[in-house]
């Protein structure tokens, strides 16, 4: 027992003196062996799953490419978390505001579809964005009114969002071509976003960096970014100091929510081309994760975005090949966040 | 029409509120103990797959309920081990533990997808179930976690305004340096407070497959761990209190299904919101109130005291 102690307290040693990408490199193999016993404990064969995912994600350029489309969604939903984070707000309701941001848009497209694109896309976009945002802002003014806790309200808020679309799907909007399947009808050409080099990236890989960057700027650049670090800091010296705590609070919150809409709008535009039940496989909890572990940093989202596109392909490969859940993948993501709260206390606590 | 309606609710507020009252008594003594777990869906939806899965394997569903309550007070050490061990963030924690969850859920309870149990037996209240108005409802015919269910909300009042050990759990709860430095070991009876709330939300988990629905599907709990989170708000951490709100809300997850069996001309998706509106409503309408109420040293991490 305390030989094993001592062992682990030298590895641990060792490796907090390794380098920063090192240190990731360790992490994601201590996760991937955890999940590994765990598949092997299921009668599975994690190994294969694990080369299966390689080959599918990087043996080809199609792979890939899908790779670069699951990381649209994941970096604009974990942008929508790293942004009212800055100010110590919790947005756990990316799912909600992703379902809120596809609804909105898809009215659109549905109500305009005789508009030509460079007139139906920006207004997709727009209502999107407004889907997110005001589904998002709600929780925003909840807590800047002191009144619920925003991680509460938005976790409450995911659960309503996606019954709001299937009350269209089944209901109003459904489709009279697909009686059969509970969706909307096609969009109209002039509503779908482009693609490029014949793959599915899409346009809104655009939004996602630009939303990226906007997001370093903002927080790196701007007063803004100052002000919303103060707040993070110490809200109510930032009140005492003249900062409009309410107005911050809320309006960062529903650009989150915009943001993570925008995410919504593009799986309803490119890849959907028409609004259906079980838009997302989670992703706004994915990239709740994603903007968590990068600690708010845009270069460690960016690159933990990568991360979680191959981890979620786990999830494919494991669906596909050896006829488990989608779900199971979420052990692996639970894992890789156990290992890290884990260790990073250590350091915290040493000091 | 009227009074069938009212008893059907009656009924199904208190079927659906069973598993409501142990998920919050476990969240309430966890959070007594100044520790949130956000991951309560996740040990509701381990209980609901591993009482599925050993209720199926075994024949027993009295075994399922056991196992669920062991798996859930498991994996609350688990997250004991990373809140209070490693000092780790809380509100990360719960959630990791909620993708857990999900993730062994989906696992455990993939070859029991569309499988059929027995189910807990019901045992009939002799005199009270043969009234004229109860009969042909499921009132007072009742599985045994219905019965406990009062009962073990007395228990965990007791345990935590009346001996010894709750004094504790709730001074840590309050400030564990002043629990510290009178005499208690707060990360110990952290760790005992979570295992109870693990043995509570597996139990919890456990009636909804093993009573309820007699099904396993994934995601089957669909956001009851958070109700329940939100619950222990609305009674204000206070075990009593959560059996009103329990009913409460139990009712109106009975409600939506009664007007969806009556054949209400509404959408049977926006009645599924009712649940979730409810429950934001109340902590809206509750707001002001509650941060007397909360423990003072809820969240917050403790470092020691070396």
């Amino acid at each position: 027992m305390s030989a094993g102690l001592s062992a682990a307290a030298s590895v641990r040693r060792v490796i907090s003196r390794a380098p920063l990408f090192l240190r990731y490199l360790f992490i994601i193999a201590l996760a991937l062996g955890i999940f590994a016993l765990i598949l092997v404990a299921a009668g599975k064969d994690p190994f294969k799953a694990y080369a299966d995912t390689f080959a599918y994600t990087f043996g080809n350029v199609y792979g890939f490419s899908e790779l670069i489309v699951r990381m649209i969604p994941l970096l604009l939903t974990a942008v929508a978390v790293a942004f009212p984070a800055r100010i110590g707000m919790i947005n756990v309701g990316g799912e909600g505001q992703l379902y809120m941001g596809a609804w909105l848009a898809s009215g659109g497209a549905l109500a305009l579809s005789g508009f030509p694109a460079w007139a139906l896309l920006p207004l997709m976009t727009l209502l999107g964005f407004i889907g997110g945002a005001v589904w998002a802002a709600i929780p925003g003014i909840l807590r800047a009114k002191k009144v619920v806790n925003e991680t509460i309200a938005t976790l409450l808020l995911n659960y309503v969002a996606p019954m709001i679309i299937s009350y269209f799907v089944f209901g109003p909007w459904r489709g009279v071509e697909s009686s059969s399947y509970p969706q909307s009808p096609a969009f109209s050409d002039g509503a779908r976003l482009p693609s490029f080099f014949n793959t599915r990236i899409h346009v809104g890989l655009l939004f996602a960096l630009v939303s990226l960057l906007a997001y370093w700027a903002i927080v790196e650049k701007t007063r803004w970014g100052v002000q919303m670090r103060a707040i993070g800091g110490n809200p109510e010296a930032a009140e005492r100091l003249g900062i409009p705590l309410v107005l911050y609070m809320v309006i960062v919150m529903a650009i989150g929510g915009g943001v993570a809409g925008l995410a919504g709008m593009g799986e309803v535009s490119a890849i959907q081309g028409r609004l259906r039940q079980g838009l997302s496989p989670g992703y706004g909890f994915t990239g709740f994760l994603i903007a968590w572990l990068a600690g708010g940093n845009p270069l460690g989202i960016l690159l933990m975005t990568f991360l979680f596109a191959v981890i979620t392909s786990v999830g494919d490969i494991l669906q596909i090949t050896q006829g488990l859940p989608y779900s199971v993948v979420n052990i692996l993501m639970a894992v890789i966040l156990f290992v890290v709260l884990g260790r990073r206390s250590v350091r915290r606590a040493s000091r | 029409m009227i009074g069938v309606l009212l008893r059907g609710v009656l009924a199904g507020s208190i079927l659906s509120g069973t598993l409501l009252l142990y998920a919050t008594l476990g969240e309430v003594i966890v959070e007594r103990s100044g520790i949130v777990n956000l991951g309560l869906e996740g040990i509701l939806l381990i209980g609901a797959s591993v009482a599925f899965a050993i209720a199926s394997v075994t024949g027993s569903a009295y075994l399922g309920v056991l196992a669920a309550a062991a798996a859930g007070g498991i994996a609350m050490l688990l997250f004991g081990y990373l809140v209070v061990g490693r000092r780790a963030n809380q509100l990360a924690t719960g959630l990791a533990m909620m993708f857990f969850g999900m993730g062994v859920s989906a696992l455990v309870g993939k070859s029991f997808v569309g499988g059929v149990i027995a189910g807990l037996p019901k045992y009939r209240v002799p005199w009270l179930s043969y009234l004229p108005w109860v009969k042909g409802s499921t009132l007072f015919n009742w599985d045994i976690l219905v019965y406990l269910a009062i009962p073990v909300a007395v228990l965990a009042w007791w345990l935590l305004f009346r001996t010894r050990w709750g004094l504790g759990v709730r001074a840590v709860g309050e400030s564990p340096t002043a629990a510290f430095a009178a005499g208690r070991r707060p990360e110990l009876l952290q760790y005992q407070a979570l295992f109870l709330g693990g043995l509570l939300g597996g139990v919890a988990g456990a009636h909804l497959s093993v009573s309820l629905t007699m099904t396993w599907n994934e995601g089957m709990t669909s956001g009851r761990g958070f109700i329940a989170i939100a619950l222990v708000i609305f009674s204000k951490w206070h075990p009593l209190r959560a059996i009103v709100g329990a009913i409460v809300f139990g009712g109106a997850e009975a409600l939506q299904l009664q007007l969806q069996a009556q054949g209400a001309q509404v959408s049977p998706f926006l009645l599924d919101m009712l649940p979730y509106i409810l429950t934001l409503a109340v902590l809206i309408a509750w707001g002001g109130a509650r941060r007397s109420a909360a423990p003072a040293g809820l969240g917050r991490t403790f470092y020691g005291t070396e």
